[in-house]
């Protein structure tokens, strides 16, 4: 009988939290969809330079039709007022059909509405390798290429940075972890700064590896072949990427770990002769888990940050090289889509980790009802 | 105030916060030098390239490359006519006058190119002038013959017809040595032209300079458009530390003031500079930076200001907010609140100065940030059009492919000075965050 009550009382129990993450979650879900309409408005503001970029077009309609016009032997006959006429009247269709005659307020709204729902229609001046002009296969093209770059590096470091930091923490004061402490400050440079050095290093002065691109070329055809030639493209990069960040990467861990492993709880785990390896998975991984998630999930976001310039330097065909080049042709769809994935990706990670924080740690005040 | 003294005091005890601050004032010094040694207007006159640097070599290495090659690589050598010994002779209705230029060869190694630069003074007549090149084992080769402009540039090393009666390219064949066997050396001593003008008018002159232009430059080297570096090199210091410490200071001391006066007034105020960065968080700076560069303009100073603005809303706006946020219920800030002190002086004299000591370290490691971002912007192509920055001298040799051509100095003194820099700033913070962070001290 008691057993059936408390069964009873854990599954309403169990309703009433996921009602609350419900809640919770339909509030920060509106929330942090306000926050990327902004952002992307911004982007589309400053992308069209407050309704400039559409001068700058009508401009280029208009001589592109008189170049096209005096290059056509059928109107090379015609009177030239009607021809005037002729290219005036095409210019205006053009016009009309790229919707530069509405104002550039109400078009933004437009633009934006289309970004949110992930419409994100046809480059004007770029097309992908297959000679598609819908940005979304564009973007589909490059996006793997960068996901495969940067996700190995963050990863890579990541990991190893963690492993290492858990040993370092152990035995502070060590030759080792002086030696980290002194190197942290290399990390003030960028990756790409390194990767200038490493690609003097093993390309020109050893001629070891490739100074850039993703596959030799031409591609070979053997996947096997493939797959080695991108490994091999991809090992400077990874290792800029590495060099740059795994210093101060090991020092914030260790030190994080550090101030954990003073706690009373752990001094306690100490006093009752647990293994090393038992504390630290217990006593510290455990507890700092949180963070050591949060900070997992915006590495791998924060991975967009840093690929225009790496990825020009090292001539990958990814997301940031695609950005820069978008910009370049002052291609606004191409470089408004890269924005609003970013913004994407960045606003459901914030969610996720929001929603993890709220299932897992009961410390998390939920802004719903209280249990 | 104390306790930042205090805190200053033992940073002595870090050999490495010593080395950064040697760095530091290393570079301030330097670029004081820069900015007093060649004047601003200077700089830009000189970087923008042209006439000034038609004396100078194209892409030549530093000297001192020199110490690690067996044979040393030339320099650029001047001489000027030798007008005292100049032989003269009257004809009917001209003159011929022949002076000599000698040029002392010391190397092994041959001159990157020749030019002889004449200067002529006449009123319609053009002088006409006749050139030999007499090597020091007394061979004779004639250069040519032909009419002098007023400033004129005679570039012997492209003389396409001298080329294929050597058989080699000027520069090398007028000065190999016909005894060396496989690949030409060139043969030093003392070299002659000897420069026969014959001048129609009784008042018409004719001087003349003969540079070889040299593989080893000054102490930085030369670009591709025969700039010394060192132009670049030196002006890039007060560039890249203004930047930096600008940026630096205005994102710090703003995104301060803006916590502060969030957490002081709370309410709508706070909440809304909660959102703004939020938002700010999801736009990604560096493409925006890129846009604004492209689009809009790539002087510094607007690059400079995007990046405060993006600075100031940025993650650190919270860290400061959680540290404000207990400081304004202590018992002092109720005790003021009692005698009425007002808002600005409750935010700027009671709440700031609390945490300026944590503020500190974060400002010393963001330098480095904002002096490789402004690098970064100009390898991307969109360094200031005008200012000589290293960024910018990194730009050149990327598009030029200094490192597929050999030149890695042109890539390697820039970037020593970026990563000393970054260097130097990031052990100060570093060893200033351990001073002034007590958690971290205890350990």
């Amino acid at each position: 009988m008691s057993k059936e009550v408390g069964a009873v009382v854990s599954r309403v129990g169990w309703l009433r939290s996921a009602q609350r993450i419900a809640a919770f979650a339909a509030v920060r879900i509106a929330g942090l969809f306000v926050t990327v309409a902004i952002a992307v408005y911004l982007t589309i503001v400053i992308a069209n330079m407050g309704g400039k970029v559409d001068e700058l077009r009508i401009v280029q309609i208009q001589s592109t039709i008189a170049e096209a016009a005096r290059a056509n032997p059928a109107f090379a006959s015609m009177p030239s007022d009607e021809k005037l006429k002729l290219i005036e009247s095409q210019v205006q269709n053009e016009i009309v059909r790229l919707r530069l005659d509405q104002p550039f307020a109400e078009r933004s709204v437009d633009y934006l509405w289309q970004a949110l729902r992930l419409n994100l229609g046809r480059a004007e001046q770029m097309h992908s390798d297959s000679g598609s002009r819908e940005v979304a296969s564009i973007i589909a093209e490059r996006l793997p290429a960068t996901l495969l770059l940067f996700g190995t590096a963050q990863l890579l470091v990541f990991f190893s940075s963690i492993w290492i930091a858990l040993h370092l923490s152990r035995r502070y004061g060590s030759w080792l972890d002086r030696i980290v402490i002194a190197l942290a400050p290399s990390s003030a440079a960028p990756g790409w700064f390194y990767g200038i050095f490493l690609i003097l290093a093993f390309s020109f002065l050893t001629p070891i590896l490739p100074p850039g691109g993703m596959v030799a070329a031409p591609p070979p055809e053997d996947p096997v072949e493939y797959a080695l030639s991108v490994a091999g493209h991809m090992v400077l990069p990874v290792a800029a990427m590495f060099l740059s960040s795994i210093f101060i990467s090991i020092y914030s861990w260790r030190t994080f770990f550090l101030i954990h492993a003073s706690e009373d709880y752990v001094e306690m785990a100490k006093a009752k002769g647990l293994s090393s390896s038992q504390i630290e998975m217990r006593y510290i991984l455990r507890p700092t888990l949180p963070p050591i998630v949060t900070s997992f999930a915006f590495m791998l976001i924060g991975l967009w940050g840093g690929a225009i310039i790496l990825e020009q330097v090292f001539n990958w065909p990814g997301l940031g090289s695609l950005a820069f080049r978008a910009i370049g042709f002052r291609d606004t769809p191409v470089i408004i889509a890269t924005v609003v994935i970013f913004a994407y990706l960045l606003a459901v990670t914030v969610l996720l980790l929001d929603l993890v924080y709220a299932v897992l740690d009961p410390r998390v005040k939920l802004g719903g009802g209280r249990s | 105030m104390n306790a930042l003294f205090e805190g200053l005091r033992e940073l002595r005890r870090y050999p490495s916060a010593m080395a950064g601050l040697v760095v530091i004032v290393g570079f301030v010094a330097m670029a004081l030098y820069a900015v007093l040694a060649i004047p601003y207007g200077t700089a830009l006159e000189l970087w923008r390239g042209g006439d000034h640097w038609r004396q100078h070599p194209i892409n030549a290495r530093p000297s001192w490359t020199n110490w690690f090659r067996a044979e040393d690589l030339p320099t650029t050598l001047r001489v000027a006519a030798d007008d005292a010994n100049a032989v003269v002779s009257q004809f009917e209705g001209a003159t011929l006058r022949t002076v000599a230029i000698d040029l002392d060869y010391e190397y092994r190694t041959f001159p990157s190119e020749l030019n002889l630069f004449v200067e002529a003074r006449y009123e319609s007549l053009q002088p006409f002038v006749r050139l030999t090149w007499k090597t020091p084992d007394g061979r004779a080769i004639p250069l040519g013959a032909r009419r002098i402009e007023r400033n004129e540039r005679i570039s012997i090393s492209q003389d396409q017809a001298l080329e294929r009666r050597l058989g080699l390219v000027p520069q090398v064949g007028l000065l190999a040595d016909p005894a060396s066997e496989g690949a030409p050396r060139a043969l030093p001593g003392r070299y002659r032209i000897e420069l026969e003008a014959v001048l129609f008018e009784p008042d018409s002159t004719v001087s003349a300079t003969l540079v070889s232009y040299g593989r080893v430059h000054g102490m930085a080297g030369t670009d591709h458009q025969r700039r010394d570096l060192m132009v670049a090199l030196l002006w890039g210091t007060p560039i890249a530390l203004a930047f930096g410490l600008i940026a630096a200071i205005g994102t710090t001391l703003a995104t301060l003031v803006i916590a502060a006066a969030g957490v002081w007034f709370g309410g709508w105020l706070d909440s809304l500079i909660q959102r703004i960065t939020e938002v700010n968080m999801i736009l990604p700076v560096l493409p925006i930076l890129v846009m604004v560069g492209t689009l809009y303009s790539t002087s510094i100073w607007i690059m400079l200001g995007v990046v405060v603005t993006f600075g100031v809303f940025s993650g650190s706006i919270k860290m400061y907010r959680a540290m404000l946020l207990p400081i304004r219920e202590a018992a002092y800030i109720e005790a003021a609140r009692v005698y009425g002190a007002s808002n600005t002086r409750m935010i700027l004299r009671y709440m700031i100065p609390r945490v300026l000591p944590v503020l500190i370290p974060s400002f010393v490691t963001l330098v480095p940030g904002f002096v490789f971002l402004e690098a970064s912007l100009a390898v991307l192509g969109l360094g200031d059009p005008q200012l000589p920055t290293w960024g910018k001298i990194m730009n050149d040799a990327q598009t030029e492919s200094a490192l597929y051509n050999g030149y890695y100095y042109w890539v390697l003194s820039p970037a020593t000075l970026l990563m000393l820099t970054g260097l130097g700033f990031a052990m100060l913070g570093f060893a200033l965050d351990r001073v002034f962070n007590p958690r971290l001290r205890a350990i």
